[in-house]
């Protein structure tokens, strides 16, 4: 039997997106495992770990269609609704960067030429912290909305968010630092492979552009 | 001497049923807030709910049983004919008993208020005459189903506010807590037993003067406070679940006090709701015994007692799944958020219950919970919801009026 005062709230997006980011993160941080097999040439493992990639996109997916499900225009709620789609979308975009960027690795058998690999291996850990800053920052959203958007918790979450920002520019630093040592040596490369490398150094580098967007998301919940 | 049986036997059955109906139904919203926000357990909430739904009918509900006995209909107008009243009275009781039961299986937000006032307008307006109707007090009580949930809402829209700034903003918000919510306890204790010493007690035989019953007020609020601020110095921390939830100990503190404004809106919600099932009741017992149509005779404490009782019983029986569905589902109200809705509503409801003014306890809290909402509070609310809520104000009246015509004439026919 339904009940007046049970129906009168709606589902709250608030942990279905908290959850929606730690996929995302948990995707993202897979490819931590992914760039040292394909280095490695282990092609069995890069697909095992692409494999699992793939299903965590899935999932995130999934999950995103369920929150866009149960927020309809008729919610009212302290944040506006586009708001928090907006943030939704950019979280479910470093795991589709993730994807992307796996599979064109596996797809093309890619070797990273040695002389960048170590460098590329730290690049994309720093992405992947990236991620997981964004996702440490979107775990205080149910906190954000009990204190009302005001206060300490605004403060701890604006302080994370520079954090993420630092980690930002970093990568950005490095993106810059593996594109010179790749231009150095391009000449020794089959030029198709030249072209994809960059590429993939571009994709990854979106992982934590994306990252910063849902920091830049969260700062609009923020102001409002 | 035989039809007087006759009339009081069937007026005491449909009050039960009504009582148990509202005991059913009626009293899960009033304590299913506590058991979202895990503040209590079931079998706590049935037993708090029990006790203070009963204490609130007997000590609190005279008032309202009043207005609803014989502030509807012009009394004076029937002194020649009192069994009108008499089958009016149980029109209205089985006419508002049926609708609660189709709406609720059909799972429309009704109100047990509404249905019963609606029914007692429509028995008097159609089957007697429209100059029965006391329209000026019937314009007051609708008004009341405007204002009370407005002001529910407003009243909880300050504390969350307050709750806000006083403790969940700062970098202490746990020892802050501590300190403020023992005050919280105090003003919910104060304003529930001061403004029921005030207003309610008269009937039972109890007179305070207006010092008296301030000073009584002050010493029970602060006995609570102080036993509350004991209990709430004593919750420690919880580091591992602050991990993931910062507010998680500050919400222990809270629950505390929930259980406080738990207490409380049960007494409230029994101080008001039980007059629907036994004002009626009361009016043909008092018609029946003296054969008069008297808008003076007390209403006899055995019949709140049934009122009480009947809540009780409708509790034990269905109104412990229905607590445990709607509390599953409320998990968003915390107990920082919970104890402000209930704190605001029972408030609202004691005022209103001393005044005499019947108005839906359902419908207060859901202004109360908006209220919430509207101090950016609650997380999503579903605004197609709180139209129907509203659109149920405006159906009830005439359904619940129409039956009662309806049973009305039937009554006037079969019955002696």
């Amino acid at each position: 039997m339904p009940n007046v005062l049970a129906n009168i709230f709606g589902s709250s997006p608030v942990q279905p997106l908290e959850k929606h980011m730690d996929v995302t993160y948990r995707c993202a941080k897979q490819l931590n495992d992914f760039f040292p097999a394909a280095i490695a040439g282990d092609w069995d493992k890069a697909t095992a770990v692409r494999d699992e990639i793939d299903r965590l996109e899935h999932d995130a997916d999934d999950l995103k269609k369920e929150i866009r499900l149960h927020l309809p225009k008729s919610l009212f709620m302290p944040v506006p609704r586009e708001d928090l789609l907006e943030l939704l979308l950019v979280q479910d975009k470093i795991a589709n960067r993730t994807k992307d960027v796996s599979g064109l690795v596996l797809g093309r058998r890619m070797r990273i030429p040695e002389t960048i690999a170590d460098a590329f291996l730290v690049f994309v850990e720093r992405n992947v912290d990236a991620a997981k800053q964004a996702r440490k920052s979107v775990r205080e959203l149910d906190e954000l909305f009990t204190a009302g958007f005001r206060g300490a918790e605004v403060d701890l979450v604006e302080s994370m968010i520079e954090e993420l920002d630092r980690i930002e520019t970093d990568t950005d630093g490095k993106q810059a630092e593996i594109r010179a040592a790749l231009f150095k040596i391009e000449f020794t490369l089959n030029p198709v492979d030249a072209v994809f490398m960059y590429k993939v150094i571009e994709l990854t580098g979106e992982i934590a552009d994306m990252a910063e967007r849902v920091g830049r998301r969260l700062e609009l919940l923020l102001s409002h | 001497m035989e039809a007087e049986l006759i009339y009081i036997a069937l007026a005491a059955l449909f009050g039960i049923f009504m009582a148990w109906g509202i005991g059913a139904n009626d009293v899960a919203n009033a304590m299913a807030t506590s058991v979202g926000s895990k503040a209590l357990t079931i079998r706590q909430a049935i037993i708090v709910a029990a006790v203070f739904e009963f204490a609130g009918a007997v000590l609190a509900g005279g008032a309202v049983t009043g207005t609803i006995r014989k502030g509807i209909v012009d009394a004076d107008l029937m002194s020649g004919e009192p069994e009108l009243l008499i089958y009016g009275m149980l029109a209205s009781l089985l006419a508002a008993g049926t609708w609660l039961l189709v709406a609720s299986r059909k799972g429309w937000p009704v109100s047990t208020t509404h249905s019963i006032v609606g029914a007692i307008v429509g028995f008097a307006a159609v089957g007697i005459g429209i100059d029965a109707v006391q329209w000026g007090k019937v314009g007051t009580i609708v008004m009341s189903w405007v204002v009370s949930p407005l002001t529910a809402g407003f009243i909880a829209f300050l504390i969350y506010l307050s709750v806000q700034r006083l403790i969940l903003r700062h970098k202490d918000p746990l020892e802050r807590a501590k300190r403020y919510v023992p005050v919280y306890m105090f003003l919910a204790a104060f304003t529930i037993t001061l403004v029921t010493i005030l207003k309610g007690l008269s009937h039972v035989g109890l007179t305070l003067s207006t010092r008296d019953a301030y000073l009584l007020a002050v010493v029970i609020a602060l006995g609570i406070a102080v036993a509350g601020a004991f209990i709430v110095r004593r919750i420690e921390p919880d580091r591992k679940a602050e991990k993931a939830q910062h507010f998680y100990t500050v919400e222990r503190v809270f629950g505390v006090l929930m259980i406080v404004t738990a207490c409380g809106m049960a007494f409230a919600h029994g101080s008001n709701d039980v007059a629907n099932a036994i004002g009626p009741l009361a009016a043909v017992i008092s018609i029946a015994h003296t054969g008069l149509v008297s808008s003076k005779s007390a209403i006899p404490l055995w019949v709140l007692l049934i009122g009480g009782g009947g809540i009780v019983v409708g509790l034990a029986t269905f109104g412990r799944h229905v607590i445990a569905t709607v509390g599953e589902k409320i998990t968003h109200l915390t107990p920082s958020r919970g104890f402000a809705a209930e704190l605001a509503a029972a408030t609202t409801i004691v005022i209103a219950s001393g005044t005499g003014i019947p108005i839906s306890t359902t419908h207060t809290l859901v202004g109360a919970v908006l209220g919430v909402g509207m101090a950016r509070g609650i997380e999503a609310i579903d605004l197609r919801v709180v139209v129907r809520i509203f659109i149920s104000w405006v159906v009830t009246i005439p359904a619940g009026a129409i039956l009662a015509i309806l049973f009305f004439f039937v009554f006037r026919a079969v019955l002696p």
